[in-house]
């Protein structure tokens, strides 16, 4: 009797890691998928915080990837375990805070866990030679399949032909000359397989997945362990750091400051937690202060505050301050647009 | 009926569904779930993870900022 083969695939809810679970599945492989949330994963949140983004599909990728290929999905939460990822990177980083080359390693290693705990046979991820610059060219491939434990248990289908020959195709299990030989950046390949195959609505091709590969979004982190004077990071932090504009005054405070409703509701979840303001004369935005704010700290932060809201134009806006002494009502000017310095600004 | 209830609001896509499927590993088949979120993308999140995983979505809502989905655990293979 023949074995039924089952390997695990890392599932991002990108076209490559659907396309390499297809072809495998296509073999007579039975497929799980696995996803991994770090805390750093780019849609869901923002989709789901801004008014702007309101009319965006609020799917989950890897969710609607699986649906398309009929596997079961199982996303895990790795919050925890990822911060020594991106606190401690042995690879380093790339041009951001995104440690992209540690990050397979640490997706794989715990791929190959669950493959070992669920008696599967080995493991699936969508990586091509030369695709990223950081985590997938072919010196890096070796020591993802030796760092992570999974040996040559890992087959990446769409670039395997390219590659030595793993257990699965030296086994039988599946057949060699049924994988690809994709390689270097250019995504037309993936995109002629993905209409081959029937695939028309996906997620956008290499688009980016993980907010340590924003700029911007790594100088707040940045910001935020230098402000701290260490690197560590809790998952409110991280969250926060997605939603609003963030200004820092001072070494020892910065403030949110929601851009839209939807980012207000978002802050308002947060509200208990820090000192926060907003406009009682006028609509406006929640602000939060991060920090050590002292009382003509609040009252600068009220000022940027009535910059912010409808009352910008006005010669005073009431504001509700809230800290620790309790709440009170200042009427303050807003500030003109040319008085907040541009470094504020993170 | 055994019915369990889950409050995974002021979290977001996809820790709803991370709360909603560790609950789910230790119920029972038949068993149903009540899940309170406020991520609005939890409305299509939850029921998709319930299509790919054999459980069914009894009845689903949006009053005001908050989304309730009742579940009823399929089976665990």
């Amino acid at each position: 009797m023949t074995i039924q083969r089952k390997a695990v695939a890392l599932i991002s809810g990108g076209l490559d890691s659907l396309l390499a679970a297809r072809i495998i599945l296509d073999q007579g492989v039975h497929v799980e998928g696995i996803n991994f949330y770090t805390g750093f994963c780019v849609e869901g949140h923002t989709h789901a915080i801004r008014n702007k983004d309101k009319d965006r599909p609020k799917r989950n990728n890897a969710l609607w990837a699986a649906e398309q290929l009929g596997i079961k999905l199982h996303i895990a939460d790795v919050i925890e375990e990822y911060k020594d990822i991106v606190i401690n990177p042995q690879h380093g980083y790339g041009a951001n805070l995104n440690p992209c080359l540690d990050c397979k390693g640490f997706m794989v290693r715990k791929a190959h866990e669950w493959m070992q705990q669920h008696d599967f046979d080995f493991i699936i991820t969508g990586e091509v030679i030369g695709q990223r610059p950081k985590s997938q060219r072919r010196e890096t491939m070796p020591i993802v399949a030796r760092e992570s434990g999974a040996g040559d248990r890992l087959l990446r289908p769409l670039c395997a032909r390219l590659l030595p020959p793993t257990l699965p195709e030296r086994e039988g299990w599946i057949d060699r000359d049924q994988l690809l030989d994709f390689n270097g950046r250019s995504r037309k390949p993936q995109m002629a397989l993905a209409a081959k195959l029937g695939f028309s609505d996906y997620a956008q091709p290499a688009g980016g997945c993980c907010f340590l590969t924003d700029s911007n979004y790594s100088n707040k982190l940045a910001d935020l362990w230098q402000a701290r004077g260490e690197r560590r990071y809790e998952l409110d932090d991280i969250m926060l750091l997605k939603v609003g504009r963030h200004l820092r005054p001072a070494d020892h405070f910065k403030l949110i400051i929601a851009r839209d409703d939807g980012e207000n509701r978002f802050l308002d979840g947060y509200r208990k937690r820090f000192p926060h303001l907003y406009a009682t004369s006028h609509k406006g935005p929640l602000v939060l202060v991060d920090g050590t704010p002292q009382q003509e700290d609040l009252e600068l932060a009220a000022r940027l505050l009535a910059r912010f809201s409808q009352g910008r134009d006005a010669e005073q806006v009431r504001v509700s301050i809230t800290d620790a002494g309790g709440a009170r009502e200042l009427d303050v000017a807003p500030m003109a647009a040319g008085d907040i310095p541009e470094e504020w600004y993170l | 009926m055994n019915l369990r209830r889950l409050d995974a609001r002021h979290v977001l896509c996809p820790l709803p569904v991370i709360r909603t499927q560790n609950t789910v590993a230790n119920m029972k088949p038949g068993e149903h779930l009540e899940v309170v979120c406020t991520d609005p993308g939890a409305l299509n999140d939850i029921p998709a993870w319930c299509r790919i995983n054999g459980h069914r979505v009894v009845e689903s809502c949006q009053q005001e900022n908050e989304v309730v989905i009742r579940i009823e655990v399929g089976d665990h293979d």
